[in-house]
């Protein structure tokens, strides 16, 4: 059984005193707002509920039948009251839902510099691939401080990140990418859940995101490294041939992908679509679903032929192709460190691996590449 | 509260035929209850049992009894029949089935043999259910979420949808039977604001079922063909689109929720106003509710799936529309307070069941609040907060509003009392036993504990036991009405109409005979219209004169006094 050991302090020395938890574990910047808003409402729904229990046993004691034909007294109570019960109960409502929404909407996009992390979703299991390369099963190790995005998929069923300790939920949707994000708050180790039913092992789909303090982070990093998402899906693209029509040429018979993440496409239908991951994935798997206008329906679909890992790293790479596709070619580690100390030296405590995509072209390729390469090693190190 | 001197009718619909084709080809809506009564109990119990067992396995956060698939099977059955075969026909085909033509003084329903063929549909679709169990379960969950149910289960999937499906045609033609027979059939002077609440809350709960369920049937049938035929349509590996499942099955489920509730807010209404002998305040308010509830629910069943990668757009719209429906429940609770208001109340056991029925309600209802709104769902989303929550709906709600009806109304379907201190006994045996097995699951949901798992982590166990332990007090406090409301069909003291009620029910005998009335009845007064005692003097001036209703010229805020 994998079930999850390794508790928060928090919860260990109650478990020891033999205390019941009442409340979870606080680890991230959303989770104070969430539990805000629960107290408030805790507070609220206390106090009606209160209220309407107390009258009741109040009424339910001064009003009983004292003799057997006793009636019921002559009553006269405002039909105001009505609308009062109405209204300001419908105002309380609407706090909440105010509240609600603002929580959600606040933590609904990730921040531009989140740290990019692919979630594979499969019965039973949780697989995460950072940018860097390294693969993590049923584990996640993530740096405190620094907002992380998880861009989601299933191999299989529907699946949902849950970790109570961020308090953030997020279904994982068969080929379809979702997002969730969080900033950890503080470091420790932290039930990670499965929670949308899946199957025989539902209840074992469990693991645990580790946070650790930057400098810890950069040493797990640089030992886990074996070539960054972007480098593979490279790799993938020309055993695949993509480049045979993806050329780059005035002539070529696919569209030209460098720069296309983020940016509008115009279709043969007239229609526009943003170029985003979701778009990405669907165009590599059913290429005739959205064709890109000015080009023919003859990329065959590769559905079925690639892992969601193969489709995540192909993703990568066209979304940190720079302008030109010859940006990207220069894999070999001797070429990579000349640009990289540009992009890399006045953020050193950023791990490697999440520049962002409007950097100047040719960064992106050294700089994802770098734990692969042994000179950026050293470099890597440094902060510690 | 004991009648003297009464005793049973010569010829009840009971006794006026004999023989098992007496009620195998019966058209009588009585007899059709009952035979309603006697199907949903056996699922009542067979839903239950697989609760203990899941209960049982949850007492260690290891798996000690059954397998994952095991267990994953249990609360797939247990949600499927205590569902679609206890909770949905429950109050509406039992007592509904029973007393509407009652109250509202008819011989029988619209439409007698569609009645009788609901009761059929209903059993063939029970059939298969129990055809599933004998042959080794399903392990879906009783949401059927796609694509697990329809490509990757491995147990009976089709099976199980089309008794869904089956049952889902008893639910519809027993609505539309409901709503020609309140239009149709009321007796003369009988008005649409002279029926009881509890025709009100039938009403609106037979629109539900008429209008919603035929999406669940078209549901249930898309995931047999795609299981079966492999048509694409929830699962994105054959080009379909597993959110759209979830999008047609709330567009059901959620206004199923009402279809449980609904009727159980219509036996309260009736209760609180038989124990107090009172007219319900605000009763134009109580029965608008129950169809502003009906509405209402057709729009929220987004809120199940504001994780689910449906738009955030569309998230808030269901959040909003979410509180709205809270606001005619709410409206309920505070009248049904209200009328307690120098009512003359006993405590006999239906009352006890109401008054439980309205803490549960309320506090089950608040919850609903917490999950309807986007920020907190994001945490409590599939939690064990989730669980609580429908749990106190439905069977706090639901069930308590099932088992206090059946107490109110036993003498009336049957001329004898069940023994009252074992139903007082029991109806706080379930209060106990309810609080214990639920409350602490609002912990553990707030805590992280996903529900659906047969293992968990260690620091959720003390709360798990709890629960354990609660649920086989729960359990005692079901058997026991069952034992006891078996006695009274023999040994039961006669009764005729023991509460001293008004109602048109009980104007007829006990048991009624098989034509309801021997005369046809004419109402010429309200529902609940309770003779009254004049205000005892609080004050020196506080007798007043003064009509009947309230005029907003006294409605100053405070409590008035009128004679």
């Amino acid at each position: 059984m994998r079930l999850v050991t390794t508790m928060t302090t928090n919860s260990d020395w109650m478990a020891a005193l033999g205390w019941i938890p009442l409340f979870p574990e606080r680890a991230s910047a959303n989770a104070a707002n969430v539990d805000a808003l629960y107290f408030f409402m805790l507070a609220v729904c206390g106090v009606v509920s209160i209220l309407v229990v107390s009258l009741i046993f109040y009424f339910a004691v001064k009003y009983r039948r004292r003799t057997p034909d006793q009636l019921a007294e002559e009553a006269h109570v405002p039909i105001a009251l009505e609308w009062a019960w109405i209204i300001i109960p419908s105002l309380f409502f609407m706090s909440f839902f105010g509240w609600g929404a603002f929580v959600y909407f606040k933590d609904a996009k990730a921040p531009e510099d989140a740290l990019e992390i692919a979630c594979t979703g499969r019965q039973w299991m949780w697989k995460f691939q950072h940018p860097d390369g390294q693969r993590e099963i049923n584990t996640l190790h993530i740096p405190v401080g620094k907002p992380v995005k998880l861009v989601m998929v299933s191999e299989d069923v529907i699946h949902s990140m849950f970790v109570p300790a961020f308090r953030i939920h997020m279904d994982v949707v068969p080929k379809r990418y979702t997002e969730v994000w969080f900033q950890a708050t503080k470091p420790g180790t932290y039930h990670m859940f499965c929670s949308q039913y899946c199957g025989t092992e539902h209840a074992n789909m469990v693991g645990s995101v580790i946070v650790l303090e930057p400098h810890e982070y950069q040493n797990w990093l640089s030992g886990a490294a074996t070539g960054s998402l972007a480098l593979r899906g490279e790799a993938l693209f020309n055993k695949l041939a993509c480049n045979g029509c993806h050329t780059g040429d005035a002539e070529a018979r696919g569209p030209y992908l460098p720069g296309l993440y983020g940016r509008n496409v115009q279709l043969t239908t007239g229609e526009v679509v943003v170029a985003d991951e979701n778009y990405l994935r669907e165009s590599i798997i059913k290429p005739g679903a959205k064709i890109a206008a000015g080009y023919d329906n003859i990329m065959p679909g590769y559905d079925g032929q690639l892992t969601e890992e193969e489709i995540i790293e192909l993703v990568a790479y066209i979304k940190h192709l720079g302008k030109k596709y010859t940006q990207f070619e220069p894999v070999a580690p001797p070429t990579a460190p000349a640009p990289r100390p540009a992009g890399q030296n006045p953020d050193q405590t950023l791990p490697t691996g999440t520049v962002k995509p409007t950097q100047a072209p040719g960064v992106m390729s050294p700089a994802a590449s770098s734990t692969s390469a042994p000179s950026a090693e050293g470099t890597t190190r440094k902060p510690n | 509260m004991i009648e003297e001197n009464v005793s049973l009718p010569r010829i009840h619909y009971l006794n006026s035929h004999y023989g098992w084709k007496s009620w195998l080809f019966t058209t009588d809506h009585k007899r059709i209850g009952l035979l309603y009564m006697v199907s949903i109990t056996l699922m009542f119990f067979l839903g239950g049992f697989f609760a203990l067992l899941i209960r049982l396995e949850l007492l260690t956060p290891q798996a000690d009894l059954f397998t994952a698939d095991t267990y994953n099977k249990f609360f797939t059955l247990h949600g499927v029949i205590l569902i679609f075969f206890f909770l949905v026909p429950s109050i509406p085909a039992t007592l509904g089935n029973f007393l509407i033509p009652l109250m509202i003084g008819a011989k029988d329903v619209a439409f007698p043999k569609l009645n009788l063929l609901s009761w059929y549909i209903f059993v063939i679709g029970s059939l298969f259910t129990l055809w599933v169990v004998a042959v080794g379960g399903i392990d879906t969950g009783w949401t059927f979420y796609t694509p697990y149910s329809t490509t990757f289960a491995n147990t009976h999937v089709i099976a199980a949808t089309l008794g869904v499906f089956f049952t889902g045609f008893s639910s519809i033609l027993t609505g539309l039977n409901f709503i020609v027979t309140i239009h149709k059939m009321r007796a003369p002077g009988l008005t649409w604001f002279r029926l009881p609440l509890f025709i009100w809350s039938m009403y609106a709960t037979s629109i539900i079922q008429v209008l919603a369920t035929p999406v669940l049937g078209i549901t249930m049938v898309l995931v047999a063909a795609e299981r079966f035929a492999k048509v694409g349509i929830f699962d994105p590996a054959l080009g379909g689109d597993p959110v759209l499942f979830q999008h047609m099955f709330w567009f059901y489920s959620h206004p199923a929720v009402y279809i449980m509730i609904l009727p159980s807010l219509g036996v309260v209404s009736e209760l609180i106003s038989a124990f107090t002998w009172k007219r319900v305040f605000g009763y134009k308010f109580v029965a608008v509710s129950s169809l502003m509830i009906a509405i209402f629910s057709f729009i929220v069943w987004g809120h199940h799936m504001y994780v689910s990668s449906m738009s955030i757009y569309a998230g808030m719209l269901f959040s909003i529309l979410s509180y709205l429906v809270a606001v005619p429940s709410a409206v309920k609770v505070f009248n049904w307070t209200a009328t307690l208001y120098k009512g003359s109340i006993s405590y006999d056991t239906p009352m006890l069941y109401a008054l439980g029925f309205i803490g549960l309600f309320t506090i089950g209802g608040l919850t609903g609040l917490f999950l309807a709104s986007m920020g907190l769902d994001r945490h409590l989303h599939d939690t064990y907060f989730v669980i609580a929550h429908f749990h106190l709906i439905m069977v706090g709600g639901a069930v308590m509003g099932y088992f206090g009806g059946l107490h109110y109304w036993w003498p009336k379907m049957f001329g004898r009392m069940y023994p009252e201190w074992w139903g007082r006994l029991s109806a706080l045996i379930l209060f106990v036993g309810f609080n214990l097995s639920f409350f602490p699951m609002f912990i553990i949901g707030y805590l992280g504990m996903p529900r659906r798992y047969h293992v968990y982590a260690p620091e959720f166990q003390v709360l798990n036991v709890m629960s354990t332990a609660g649920s086989s007090i729960l359990g005692v406090g079901y058997l026991l009405p069952l034992v006891y409301f078996i006695w009274s069909l023999r040994y039961g003291k006669v009764a005729s109409n023991p509460w001293r009620a008004k109602g048109l029910e009980w104007e007829t005998t006990s048991p009624p005979p098989p034509e309801n009335f021997l005369e046809q009845p004419i109402v010429t007064e309200e529902a609940y219209n309770y003779p009254t005692r004049p205000a005892q003097p609080a004050k020196p001036t506080g007798k007043l004169t003064g009509g009947l209703h309230p005029s907003p010229a006294t409605a100053t805020g405070r409590e008035a006094q009128v004679v």
